[in-house]
């Protein structure tokens, strides 16, 4: 059934290349004011042009047109001067007008690259082109087994992301990746994830859909043409591009192996499984009829402002890493442990918040890589920002968490309980430092342990280990230990 | 006491600034008489009498001022305004009430106009008979028997029955002004861009504008001036001052212009009777003073074609929307049957048999390996018109020519051969393509029935076609409909 | 210059989503072939060669709104319209085509 990934890869030379969207993280929708804000009640962030009512008209948005562009200034691309959106037409109920927006042979961005480094080694990947459309709606599929299209009795529809600005950025062929295709792809979506969050264009949450992949792959015998390639939809989380390219390496390897015939076609990936299955076959792909969106006028970006935008770029993430591990003196062993984590930007930034580098390093290897893990996602799709790691790492510095107590508010962020300062509160997990409440229980402690209390006024000051063990048991771990240990030498009149 | 229906724009607006009458005592005089001739016309897709009296009341409490204060008119079904039944002439949004204004609606609410009702057109303006809507057609007040011209028939037959003063029209390739000059009224098409498309259902988004109908040339300067002007929510809107047609209209003074006759919009398809008053119109113009010239326009011959490929092409994909999902009509949704099927039922149920010949031609007319043959080339013919245009504007600073090629033809005629209906715009759709602005006129009677005159002018000078159009009828006035199948 | 044949029509009806009978299709590939037989003509314009394709009348560019959130229509007047809704949302028959 399958050839196993490295053995395909001794046999097979594979040719990849990605097709990623970005929702722009733009206030209002591409063509209408509508919020584009996630997670509101189901068609409340519709208006006449979103929803595709007869006699609507769509208007760009300017905010969305600079975001491209800087997009296409970041991976090194050549913005067009004059550009139009065309309409690509199909039927599905997702998209109000059955036509998408799009851009067709005119891209606002074509022709750049973006660097990845895997292994050491950098690995250029040449883009095609960036293009400005707009997203659909989502469907939600009723009464087949968990939510999915097929055994569906009906589908129910909500428009709100109808509309919300898309990019999409499309790379040429990747060749040369040898024994690495996953771990090239992997790369590249990581990168240009960086890259878009560090332009602030978009929030970049993978689990969220506002970016989504497309992962294309075909096998060729060293030195042969390129084989036919398949195109794997649905691709929505880093770990995902990484199996995906990988399952599909293996399926291929084995039909090429049997002497069939790859289709093209399109396949959809299944996080439950990690595999994918055939869809549509592009065989009897539809004609889109794309022609000149006749609503909009053509897009001509001004030199000047283009110039503007570029000298407005922030660092790219590859040269404010170089930047940081100097600055912060992190090994290069420590560096690369940390990239292979997918902890280095996510340690970065939480220094950039204010955190000690020792701490942020702590947090992201330690228990912050431990929940990605149990959770099965990489570190940086967790639902716990630099930010609020920073924070956390505060309150313990200052006195007011204790190690024990700080794991359970970083858990409760994670929890979606809200900020660290929301999580103390609404938990109670403050450090008791009132004296007066830790002396109750101390006495308490002392009370109820006698043998122990007699054999400290002894002189035996380990003993005092238990003792200081019940305190922090009745406290709930919010007291610091390293009072309750005063506190409990003093009331037994030893000194240390 | 004179009968306020025979009362122009200007003459009621003026009646009821002076409280000789009340905007309520106008709007009932004209809902009377629609229902009273309305059956035996149909121009009417439905009558918002409650809205009319609410507008009318708010003009008499003085809530509303302006030229046209408290005159009624009649909205083409193509364009939506809030809460009143819109159905484009068709089954697919029969019942749909649109949750917004256009912004033509808007303006006209601004304006204090009363808006009467919404009229009878050809399906989705597909058309040049208003045959083809799907709720039966409207006849022509000259003679029952006879289309009112279309897309538009119903906008225009309102307005030459007396039914309403002032209507709304559209323009893709003529809707407006061939049922102008069917009727024996004023259309105007401004230029592209100069009227918001902004809540206009889209027919060819490149071609489609809206317009005023009336009985006069000035009353159509005043509602032009009315819905005309930039709409940041049409991003064709043309941001520019609205070209001065009221004063243009008042001027009504030619001498010295030049005129140029088209020599390519005449001869073979014209009726000897609409070539035999056209003659006489543009001896009319010399003797008021213009100078006239011939000019020749070759790819005028090539518009019809042009037009056929890329208003279906646009049409195709623009009526993609109307799918059951988020409005109108729905059919065979049994439980069983899947969506693609639900949907393919009820477009082929929903959409008549023109709407369907054109989604299919404009289907294919965008199919990769056909597109550059067609859609593509006929957009270069379009830009070899525009130049015909611009040379021809060089020499002569209007045109001319017969609105239409014939005179009202009687219902059912051309309906099983749409090459012969498809015709009727050959006279009109060069203007939509270039997208200048176009008049037609009335300039006599053929054999009993008007006969329109166009006039065309460079873009963003539809002043221009109120000053001559204006001078023009000062000589010769509009006829009128001897009505007498009015019971 | 083209015959437009029956199954041509049928290829059309399902992209552009129109169920159409038999005697529909027939007659729509009769219709068709002499329309298109009346627009070929546009093929013979010589001088087209070169020329730019017009697109549009207005020689408008770049367009656009400022990113400003509006508001959007009430839920209950957008559902209002719809052939069939339920949980707020529009309710379609199931899907039996594959996803795009
Ligand atoms: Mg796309
Ligand atoms: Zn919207």
């Amino acid at each position: 059934m399958t050839v196993p990934y490295v053995e395909a890869l001794q046999e097979f030379e594979p040719v990849i290349g990605l097709e990623t969207h970005v929702e722009l993280g733009t206030a209002s929708k591409m063509f209408c004011g509508c919020d584009t804000t996630f997670g509101a009640a189901p068609n409340t962030h519709t208006c006449p042009v979103c929803l595709g009512l007869p006699g609507a008209l769509p208007v760009v948005n300017e905010a969305a047109i600079a975001s491209t562009i800087r997009i296409g200034l970041a991976l090194h691309c050549d913005i067009a001067t004059w550009c139009r959106f065309a309409r690509k037409n199909y039927f599905y109920p997702d998209m109000p007008k059955n036509f998408q927006t799009s851009q067709y042979d005119e891209p606002l961005c074509t022709d750049g690259y973006l660097d990845v480094e895997v292994d050491g080694e950098t690995v250029r990947i040449p883009i095609e082109r960036v293009h400005l459309e707009e997203d659909t709606g989502k469907s939600l599929h009723v009464g087949g087994s968990t939510g999915r299209i097929h055994g569906a009795t009906h589908s129910l529809v909500d428009y709100n992301r109808a509309g919300i600005p898309l990019v999409e950025i499309v790379t040429k062929p990747v060749t040369g990746t040898k024994a690495k295709p996953a771990e090239v792809a992997k790369a590249y979506v990581t990168e240009l994830r960086d890259v878009l969050r560090g332009l602030g264009v978009s929030d970049v949450r993978m689990e969220q859909g506002s970016l989504r992949c497309d992962v294309n792959v075909s096998l060729n015998k060293p030195g042969a043409e390129w084989g036919t390639r398949s195109e794997t939809k649905n691709v929505n989380s880093l770990r995902s591009v990484e199996r995906a390219v990988r399952s599909e390496v293996e399926r291929q390897a084995a039909r090429l192996r049997a002497g069939e015939r790859i289709v093209q076609e399109t396949r959809h990936f299944h996080e439950d499984t990690g595999l994918s299955t055939s869809g549509r076959s592009k065989e009897e792909a539809t004609d889109y009829r794309y022609f000149p969106e006749p609503d909009l006028v053509p897009v001509a970006p001004d030199a000047a402002w283009v110039a503007s935008l570029k000298a407005a770029l922030p660092e790219a993430p590859s040269s404010r890493r170089r930047r940081l591990i100097e600055q912060l003196a992190l090994s290069t062993l420590d560096a690369e442990a940390m990239t292979n984590a997918g902890v280095l930007d996510l340690v970065l930034a939480t220094v950039d918040a204010g955190a000690p580098a020792a701490e942020a390093r702590n947090w992201w290897l330690g228990h912050l890589a431990q929940s990605a893990n149990s959770r099965g996602s990489e570190p940086s799709e967790l639902p716990i920002t630099p930010v609020q790691v920073a924070r956390v790492v505060e309150l313990v510095a200052d006195g007011s968490l204790t190690a024990g107590l700080a794991r359970q508010v970083v858990d409760g962020v994670l929890a979606g309980e809200g900020e660290p300062d929301d999580v103390v509160e609404s938990r109670g997990l403050a450090v008791v430092s009132d004296e007066g409440a830790l002396t109750t229980a101390v006495d308490e402690a002392i009370a109820a342990n006698s043998d122990a209390a007699d054999k400290i006024r002894a002189g035996k000051v380990q003993a005092v280990g238990a003792l200081v063990g019940a305190v922090m048991k009745a406290t709930r771990g919010q007291a610091d230990a390293s009072v309750v240990r005063r506190l409990l030498l003093e009331r037994l009149g030893v000194r240390e | 006491m004179t009968d306020l229906t025979r009362l122009t724009a200007v003459q009621t607006a003026a009646a009821i600034a002076a409280r000789d009458t009340t905007a309520t005592e106008v709007a009932q005089a004209h809902l009377d008489r629609i229902a009273k001739v309305d059956g035996q016309l149909h121009a009417f897709l439905h009558v918002d009498a409650e809205g009319a009296l609410e507008t009318a009341r708010r003009v008499d409490a003085g809530e509303i001022t302006g030229p046209l204060a408290g005159v009624p008119l009649a909205l083409k079904d193509v364009i939506v305004q809030k809460g009143v039944p819109t159905t484009v002439g068709s089954r697919i949004l029969e019942g749909w009430r649109p949750p917004y204004d256009a912004t033509v609606v808007e303006r006209l609410k601004a304006a204090g106009v009363v808006i009467l009702g919404k009229t009878n057109m050809d399906e989705f303006a597909m058309g040049s008979s208003t045959e083809h809507s799907a709720y039966g057609p409207t006849h022509n007040p000259w003679d029952l028997d006879r289309i009112p011209g279309g897309s538009g028939g119903g906008s225009s037959a309102a307005v030459a029955s007396f039914e309403s003063p002032l209507a709304i029209g559209t323009d893709t390739g003529g809707s407006i002004r061939q049922p102008a000059a069917v009727t024996g009224t004023v259309g105007v098409k401004p230029t592209y861009g100069g009227v918001s498309r902004y809540g206009l259902v889209a027919f060819s988004s490149s071609l489609d504008q809206a317009g005023p109908c009336a009985r006069t040339v000035l009353d159509a300067a005043l509602l032009h001036e009315v819905i005309a002007g930039h709409d940041p929510r049409d991003s064709t809107s043309i941001p520019a001052p609205v070209p001065p047609v009221v004063e243009a209209a008042r001027q009504a003074d030619i001498s010295g212009m030049t005129i140029g006759v088209v020599k390519e919009l005449s001869g073979e398809g014209y009726q000897p009777g609409v070539e035999q008053r056209f003659a006489e119109a543009v001896e009319t113009l010399t003797g008021l003073g213009a100078k006239v010239v011939e000019v020749s326009c070759p790819h005028f011959a090539y518009a019809l074609p042009a037009y056929y490929l890329i208003a279906p092409s646009e049409a195709s994909s623009n009526l993609a929307r109307f799918d059951s999902v988020r409005y109108g009509l729905r059919v065979g949704d049994d439980g069983e049957r899947g969506l693609e099927e639900v949907m393919s039922l009820t477009r082929a149920q929903g959409f008549g048999a023109e709407v369907k010949r054109r989604i299919i031609l404009g289907t294919y007319a965008l199919s990769s390996g056909y597109y550059d043959a067609y859609y593509g080339q006929a957009q270069k013919v379009r830009s070899l018109i525009t130049r015909d245009f611009t040379e021809a504007f060089a020499m002569a600073d209007v045109l001319v020519s017969p609105a239409a090629p014939t005179v009202a033809f009687p219902l059912g005629e051309k309906l099983s051969d749409p090459l012969a209906m498809y015709r009727q715009d050959l006279a009109t759709i060069p203007s939509n393509l270039y997208g200048g602005p176009a008049m037609s006129l009335p300039c006599g009677l053929a054999d009993g029935l008007p006969v329109g005159l166009q006039i065309m002018a460079p873009t963003m000078r539809d002043e221009l076609l109120y000053r001559v159009g204006a001078a023009f009828e000062a000589a010769m006035p509009a006829p009128v409909p001897p009505l007498d199948w009015e019971a | 210059m083209s015959e437009i044949t029956r199954d041509e029509v049928a290829h059309l009806a399902r992209l552009s989503r129109l169920a159409l009978d038999d005697d529909e299709l027939g007659r729509l590939a009769g219709e068709l072939d002499v329309i298109l037989g009346a627009v070929a003509k546009i093929g013979e314009v010589s001088d087209a060669e070169g020329v730019t394709p017009m697109t549009h009348a207005v020689p408008l560019e770049n367009v656009m709104r400022p990113d400003v959130v509006m508001p959007s229509l009430p839920r209950d007047d957008v559902l209002a319209a719809a052939p069939a809704a339920e949980d707020g949302r529009f309710r379609v028959p199931r899907i039996l085509d594959e996803e795009q």
